[in-house]
């Protein structure tokens, strides 16, 4: 990429004014995504002042990214399914159904079979878990996309349904504990990365975004297109790349809790030193799991011709069958797409608690489409991103973890939440408008 | 044409829902109707029992059968209908209990305030009413149930006892559900003298929508992080919730070392309670509600007047009347006691000492 830019054909603002406006065409940037970023950290100093200095901590960032996780996961398959014309109601009922499905494997019908505390209880349990999940997703979307029935009706009865047969699995019990391993996927004291992995996952994607940007470069340039100039595009890579290290060095300040460390050293045979241990946590493997979700669900929507194919549908269903896609099938898998990820969220939410219980997941499925909502995804269909999607969900989160910290209780926090909502899908609408 | 086909196939529906009714309630009042055939006949006394729910696994265990013995053992007739959670049903299945000649009803009520006509319309013909668990606000009933403000106060005690000063959290239920606010105030009836001394500071409270042990362990994270670990006792108003406290507690060590409360005596609170990590489950016997009721309602039926039932007390209801109630006392469990449980096989021994080291507990060999 080192002689390209002057063979290109066309290029803009070479030397335009350096307003935002001329910034922002420059460097390509997703004004809405940009949008939410900056209200993101509006919300995130805001609570931070009010709650007396304790909302930009690493240790409340960290839990704000364990919070989020299981929400975020989902959301990215509630993007798929809304993108499609669809909707899905049924993701907290249904995350209960299988919580508790694999609640009931490792805890009371492997360990009788295998014995406990086998190795191989975790991988049954999740795998269990995962396939499920595709069925009973893949059953409703057979119903949405062969039967007819809209998806709001075979969702609504799926919220019942799979609430009830969650309920009747185990006659409302709490099933408890989990398997050691399987716990890992829920964060808590063990399930963490450590400090050198969580460097190594920031390095690599730094270099991602190295290459990537090259390579993007390089593309276009072959085949002529609009390049950016060179400083947006060195000036964007610097600020993507910061802006990874930065959240690994953040999540790696937040050491092991105090009485944790000991054990810890207890468990080595370390020498307890004085004034204590401090033994960074690193990226909790949720949020792992999630930031992984994510990159595939991206790649999925935007470089797989499934992806394509849901937004063709999304925005025009008639266009998009003339066209020779398969809108049903196509459909059918969004809905069981939509179920694997509920399933990787069950796992983490009944990891997390170390319980399953009937009652898991309740409301989730409103705050898992809020979170596609608020991340610009429209109702209508045809439109919206996994990253703002992920972005919704941390914006709901760090709301109603915020808002904990000031000690507002809970009536009001539903309340700030909901206006919020409507207020962020009003503004959207608006400029969306204006655009256009 | 569409639209007729369309309102008939609707038509056909309602018709399938109707007979579907009704023959599940023939069930119930045939059933009911066999044992009852001699209900009218004057030597014999009958109570009626109108379930609102018999679903949920709970009635049938514990709550039926401990009503059948009271009535058994004074040979007195059972009948019962079940609501399936409608009002409607409900209020059609006491008038059809009185109907049968029942002599006194227990009422598990779908809705306390919709069931109040035919609470009336029973109590005009002079047969007693026993609101069972659910409070009915008319006064002319009698009202039996766990005392929900003491299990508030049972749960404060055992903290309290194990944390005379500190930081407090208190993790309430429900904002809807007026239980939570009658164990919250119980709560605080037993720490308020420590609170207003400064001894106890409440560092961190919040409802929980739901019940939800989800967001109890949400908002016991961010308790942590506010107080910087600085928490000394946990006030969690039910065990699913304090499930919840305690992983929260454990994802930063805390776990057996920060007391914590709770309330339903779920398997998973009692090994809890068993491996340390909980301090105290308050336990409501169902069974020791329906004998109870039972005893009540032959009482009753026999015509004993309402104030003179033994062990009333009267209850202030939120709606403003004057109860006359039977208010149970529940049982706080902690690892000294958990024997009450295992010996009234409401758990096996499996199940309380999974992972307990074993001679930790006197009940867990």
């Amino acid at each position: 990429m080192t002689d390209t830019t002057t063979k290109a054909p066309e290029r803009v603002e070479e030397q335009g004014k350096r307003s935002l406006g001329a910034l922002l065409r420059a460097t390509e940037i997703d004004t809405r995504l940009l949008g939410m970023v900056v209200a993101l950290l509006v919300i995130w100093v805001g609570f931070h002042v009010l709650s007396g200095g304790t909302f930009l901590t690493a240790r409340n960032l960290w839990n704000l990214s364990v919070q989020t996780s299981a929400v975020a996961i989902m959301a990215t398959g509630m993007v798929l399914v809304i993108v499609s014309r669809n909707i899905d109601l049924s993701v907290g009922s249904m995350l209960a159904v299988v919580g508790m499905t694999m609640a009931l494997l490792q805890a009371e019908i492997l360990p009788d079979l295998l014995g406990f505390d086998h190795w191989a209880i975790w991988v049954i349990s999740l795998a269990v878990g995962l396939v499920l999940g595709a069925l009973i997703g893949g059953f409703q979307g057979f119903i949405v996309a062969y039967v007819g029935v809209p998806s709001f009706i075979v969702t609504l009865g799926g919220l019942l349904v799979w609430r009830g047969v969650a309920w009747a699995m185990a006659s409302g019990r709490t099933i408890a504990p989990m398997d050691a391993t399987f716990q890992l996927l829920g964060g808590g004291s063990r399930g963490s990365i450590g400090e050198t992995w969580s460097w190594i996952v920031g390095g690599v994607a730094v270099v991602a975004i190295v290459v990537l940007l090259t390579n993007r470069r390089r593309q276009r340039n072959k085949y002529g297109f609009r390049l950016r100039p060179m400083w947006a595009e060195v000036g964007l890579g610097a600020v993507a790349c910061l802006a990874v290290l930065g959240a690994v060095w953040v999540i790696n300040s937040y050491p092991m809790p105090a009485r944790l460390a000991q054990q810890y050293a207890e468990e080595r045979g370390i020498v307890w030193p004085e004034g204590g241990l401090i033994i960074p946590l690193g990226i909790a493997v949720p949020v792992m799991l999630g930031l992984v979700v994510a990159l595939v669900m991206t790649f999925i929507a935007t470089r797989r011709s499934f992806g394509r194919y849901v937004f063709a549908i999304g925005g025009n269903p008639e266009a998009a069958e003339l066209g020779g896609i398969k809108t049903r099938w196509t459909v059918v898998k969004t809905f069981a797409l939509m179920g694997v990820l509920v399933a990787l969220a069950a796992a983490v939410q009944t990891a997390r608690l170390n319980a399953a219980v009937s009652g898991l997941g309740q409301l989730s499925e409103l705050y898992v489409i809020a979170a596609a909502v608020i991340g610009g995804t429209s109702l209508a269909g045809g439109v919206g991103t996994i990253a703002g999607a992920v972005l919704g969900a941390l914006v709901m989160q760090s709301l109603q973890s915020g808002m904990v910290l000031m000690g507002i209780d809970a009536p009001l926090q539903d309340i700030v939440v909901g206006v919020v909502l409507v207020v962020a899908v009003a503004i959207d609408s608006f400029y969306r408008r204006r655009s256009t | 044409m569409k639209l007729r086909t369309r309102l008939l196939a609707v038509l056909a529906v309602l018709a399938l829902v109707a007979a579907a009714c009704s023959s599940t309630s023939d069930e119930t009042t045939t059933t009911a109707g066999d044992t009852g055939t001699t209900a009218g006949s004057a030597d014999e006394l009958t109570v009626g029992v109108s379930w609102n729910n018999y679903n949920e696994e709970r009635w049938a265990k514990s709550d039926e059968p401990a009503i059948k013995a009271a009535l058994d053992a004074a040979g007195v007739k059972y009948i019962s209908t079940d609501a399936g959670s409608s009002t409607e049903q409900q209020i059609a299945d006491v008038e059809n209990l009185i109907t049968q000649g029942a002599d006194a009803l227990i009422i598990l009520a779908q809705d306390g305030t919709a069931i109040l006509p035919a609470v009336q319309s029973a109590l005009d013909q002079g047969i007693p009413v026993i609101a069972y668990d659910r409070l009915i606000e008319d006064p002319g009933a009698l009202y039996i149930t766990f005392d929900n403000v003491e299990v508030g106060r049972m749960q404060a005690r055992v903290i309290f006892d194990l944390v005379p000063e500190g930081n407090y959290v208190f993790i309430k239920g429900n904002q809807a559900d007026a239980n939570a606010d009658f164990l919250r105030g119980g709560q605080q009836e037993v720490l308020q003298a420590a609170i207003d001394s400064g001894a106890i500071v409440n560092v961190g409270e919040s409802y929980t929508d739901n019940w939800d042990p989800a967001v109890a362990q949400t908002n016991m994270e961010q308790f942590l992080t506010q107080n910087n670990n600085e928490v000394d006792a946990v006030v969690a108003s039910n065990d699913g919730m304090a499930g919840g406290v305690v992983a929260a507690l454990a994802a930063q060590g805390l776990d057996g070392i920060v007391p914590v409360s709770g309330q339903d005596g779920d398997g998973a609170a009692l090994n809890r309670v068993a491996l340390g990590t909980q301090s105290v489950s308050v336990w409501k016997d169902a069974r020791e509600l329906g004998k109870a009721a039972g005893e009540a309602a032959v009482a009753l039926a026999q015509g004993t007047a309402l104030g003179s039932v033994s062990g009333v007390v009267t209850f202030d209801s939120p709606g403003g009347n004057a109860m006359t109630s039977i208010l149970l006392a529940p049982i706080p469990i902690t690892q000294d006691n958990l024997n009450v449980v295992l010996d009234a096989g409401w758990i096996d021994a499996e199940t309380l000492c999974q992972n307990v080291t074993a001679g930790s507990v006197a009940v867990c060999p």
